[in-house]
């Protein structure tokens, strides 16, 4: 049967068991037809046999026959051969190798397409093995004045690089004119190669530094030029190209002075003369964009560029609003006033209709909180907390306390944002039982608030914790009825005990709810009359399961008892908490020296822990140490070179000390990270370690 | 870009080129969840989401999706043109084409692709040369599937043609 014939056959399949009978009866039919060694019909057969894995039928038998067809003389046969061997095979087989020969044959094959079918085989599916024998038949393809070869060899460098890095060297004697061939193919993808080297080595990165006027050359060159039909694609001259150039540039220009000024009147030009009507010339300067951004530009372009993102947010096509929130995000850190400019289009895309930009909004609307604004984006963003889709709650609701927290509020923003209180996350609930202690003159309406949300439904758990801290410490403030905010309620002692008590007793609370729940009864024994009642539930939880609660409820209980003259004092009402966040670069570090028992009593073993709380990941952390000559150091690898932002994690590092003279231990560290994508250097010395750690 | 799929509004794949090793099953298993996240999407939302680690473009062409995956750092505007670029190439090889050409010439759909994009990453920019390239290469094919993909070309033109009357 033709392969048109098949297809044809079996669409007219009218249930998917239809088709599967079709397809087992031909599966056997070429079965045998492969098993006769017929060489006619092998690359109709295997032609049929690709299509009935598209359909996802199992095709693992054509794959010796891929070999075979890639083997013979016609080119028709290598064709399906090579479709089949990229559809079929891939590395984990070791079939694929015995390829290998057949590449490397075809690849000195008198007729170019053939050669080209070798190249886009190798390029797209060879594997590090084969990558290893056949890089220097790609290496000699690099060098040949055939343009059709030497742009497919380039991607196949480029494809055997990722695989052996090693092999990179030996290319780099072919990139050598690369750059100066007027073929836009060969161009295209010479520049593909070259930012594919300088992304994986720092030498060559500074070896091909020097190609950066070359590349402004030929950007210059495309900008101005007039019409070119071939390459033109809505009045733009090969977009394509420029696009990687620039991306090449920015590669190049990152980190070096020099470089970024040769670039300079170039980004400029292409930033205020492309034609930004279509989606191409959008597509070049958002490249642009990013290499403004990325390399040591002067300010008066990047300006430029946070002003074109600006444009874009007003775009009506919503692939550019989202590619500028995105872009505006990764700036906001480094150029924090300009995005600013853009604040009110940032908010107005709260409510855009697409989910990606809607999240990007927020996150960019909360990186732009400030002092000033707080009143205005407070209010905003909480309209958006009441109309967003629930998988965005969580994460606003805590965005919202955060900047509440760091700024400040005024009473009526808080009042506002108490009720968002039910959608925080876990982590965020210290975080907010912080920012309700400190708003003391919210306290009763608050605790109001919270105990009418308790009433209504307890499944929420952090909002259930806050709840029921909130109601333990203030508990007084809400039988009283001093709410002024709103309507205080009535509600007596018992009608308070019996909430928590329920919530201790509830199969929706975890045991961390549960915990917060006993101590928030057993701080009521200071707030309210009935004492009695309150001395019970302590006893009865004294015999519970849960470890946790038990010694709760004993030591509770020995409150009552042995010290109960100490009770008012340890239950009384919690004083405003110290901020635990601090900006400064100063304060990141928190060097916690622990010194453990070990076999040799000359060696300390000393843990560090290095966490941040800034606002931005700390990267490439190294820890350095230095000490004096008569002690030998050792550094252990640490668990990872990022120190997350925000206290999110830590890193810590293990430190062997040799000190056989047993001197006072003391050493100088040198901090080096990267933070908002600059280097900092932190030297200090520390010397306060606890006599036991030498002695 | 580590991969292109394209199917049907049913999400009947028809052409699938994967540039990086996936074993069969894990590649299936990618194609079933992207075809379903993209087939959810409303109109009104944007060509781009991310997934895994990846961020996806796509874009809708009468009857059929074209999807790529690509990396953090490949701007996706551009890839929005490459797609383009390759629907342009196959109207222009097949003339005016549709999801059943695609359909009964998968293999040439594939030999098009393979000489625009190579490892996932454009080869020429120029449309003239690509569509060259694969008459050439086509002139190369042996006479006897040649011919019958003629008869067949021809006789799908006439009833097409048939069928407008």
């Amino acid at each position: 049967m033709l392969l048109r014939e098949l297809i044809r056959t079996i669409r007219t399949a009218r249930t998917q068991a239809e088709e599967r009978e079709m397809i087992q009866k031909e599966c056997a039919a070429i079965r045998s037809s492969f098993r006769e060694e017929d060489n006619t019909y092998r690359c109709r057969n295997v032609a049929k046999l690709l299509y009935m894995h598209m359909l996802g039928y199992p095709a693992h038998f054509g794959q010796l026959e891929c070999l075979k067809l890639i083997a013979s003389q016609k080119f028709t046969d290598k064709r399906i051969g090579y479709l089949g061997a990229m559809l079929l095979l891939d590395e984990r087989q070791d079939v694929h190798l015995l390829m290998t020969n057949c590449i490397k044959n075809d690849l000195n094959h008198s007729t170019q397409y053939v050669q080209g079918l070798a190249l886009c085989t190798l390029g797209c599916m060879g594997s590090s093995e084969m990558c290893r024998d056949l890089a220097g038949e790609v290496e000699k393809l690099l060098k040949t004045s055939n343009s059709y070869l030497r742009k497919k060899a380039a991607l196949c460098a480029v494809h055997v690089i990722r695989k052996v890095p090693e092999l990179m060297e030996m290319f780099l004697p072919a990139t050598k004119n690369l750059l100066s061939e007027k073929n836009h193919g060969v161009l295209h993808t010479s520049v593909v190669l070259l930012t594919e080297m300088c992304e994986r080595s720092p030498d060559m990165l500074a070896h091909f530094r020097k190609l950066v006027p070359q590349l402004v050359r030929i950007l210059k060159n495309l900008i101005m030029s007039g019409y070119s039909p071939e390459h033109d694609v809505s009045g733009i001259s090969d977009p394509f190209l420029q696009v990687r150039i620039l991306r090449l540039l920015r590669i190049l220009g990152k980190s070096d002075d020099d470089s970024s000024e040769a670039m300079n009147d170039i980004l400029a030009q292409v930033a205020t003369n492309t034609e930004t009507s279509k989606n191409v010339g959008n597509a070049i300067l958002y490249e642009t964009v990013l290499t403004i951004m990325d390399i040591k530009s002067e300010s008066g372009l990047r300006v430029l560029a946070i002003n074109i993102l600006g444009r874009f947010l007003l775009n009506n096509d919503k692939n550019i609003r989202y590619v500028a929130l995105t872009s505006l995000l990764k700036t906001v850190q480094t150029d924090h006033n300009a995005v600013q400019r853009h604040r009110s289009t940032i908010v107005d895309c709260l409510k855009d209709l697409d989910v990606s930009i809607k999240r990007r909004a927020m996150e960019l609307s909360f990186a732009l909180v400030n002092g000033n604004n707080i009143r205005g984006m407070m209010k905003e963003l909480l309209y958006f907390l009441d109309s967003c889709d629930p998988e965005f709650k969580a994460d606003c609701a805590s965005g919202v306390f955060l900047a509440a927290e760091k700024y400040g509020t005024d009473r009526q923003t808080s009042l506002h944002i108490t009720p968002a209180g039910s959608y925080v996350r876990d982590d965020s609930v210290p975080n907010l039982i912080q920012l309700i202690t400190n708003s003391v003159e919210m306290h009763a309406y608050t605790v109001q608030r919270l105990y009418k949300a308790l009433l209504d439904d307890i499944s929420q758990q952090p909002l259930v914790q806050v709840a029921s801290w909130c109601t333990g410490e203030y508990g007084d403030l809400l039988v009283s009825g001093q709410c002024e905010e709103e309507e205080p309620i009535q509600v007596t002692e018992d009608e308070v005990l019996d909430v928590l008590e329920g919530l201790l007793v509830s199969n929706l609370s975890t045991p961390v709810t549960r915990g917060y729940s006993l101590t928030a009864i057993m701080k009521l024994s200071t707030r309210f009359s009935s004492v009695n009642r309150i001395k019970k539930v302590v006893l009865i939880y004294g015999s519970s399961i849960d470890v946790e609660l038990q010694q709760r409820a004993v030591e509770y209980n020995a409150l009552f008892k042995k010290y109960d003259h100490m009770r008012p004092a340890l239950l009384e009402r919690m004083p405003i908490m110290e901020k635990t966040a601090a900006n400064g670069p100063t304060e990141i570090v928190q060097t916690n020296g622990e010194t453990e028992a070990n076999p040799n009593p000359n060696i300390a073993i000393i843990t560090i822990h290095a966490s941040n709380a800034t606002e931005a990941d700390m990267t490439d952390f190294v820890f350095q140490a230095a000490v004096p000559k008569t002690f030998q150091l050792q550094l252990l690898s640490p668990s990872s070179n990022v120190v997350p932002a925000l206290n999110q994690g830590t890193v810590t590092q293990v430190i062997r000390v040799l000190n056989p003279q047993k001197v006072s231990l003391s050493f100088t560290n040198c901090l080096t990270y990267t933070l908002k994508g600059s280097p900092v250097q932190d030297l200090a010395e520390v010397n306060n370690f606890p006599p036991q750690s030498w002695q | 870009m580590q991969f292109m799929l394209l199917f049907s509004r049913q999400g009947k794949l028809r052409l699938q080129k994967w540039y990086v090793p996936l074993s069969d099953k894990e590649k299936k298993k990618i194609t079933r969840e992207l075809v379903q996240t993209v087939l959810a999407r409303k109109p009104k939302m944007c060509s781009f989401l991310e997934w895994r680690d990846l961020k996806v473009v796509y874009k809708r062409y009468a009857s059929l999706y074209f999807c790529c995956a690509i990396e953090e750092q490949d701007n996706e505007l551009i890839t929005l043109e490459i797609i383009h670029r390759y629907v342009e190439l196959l109207d222009k090889y097949f003339g005016s084409v549709c999801e059943l050409d695609i359909i009964f010439n998968f293999e040439k759909a594939y030999f098009i692709l393979d000489e625009f994009l190579l490892g996932g990453e454009a080869q020429e920019t120029s449309k003239k040369t690509v569509l060259k390239a694969i008459e050439q290469a086509d002139l190369l094919q042996e006479v006897r599937p040649h011919v019958v993909t003629l008869h067949f070309n021809s006789a799908l033109f006439l009833i097409r043609l048939l069928r407008l009357n």
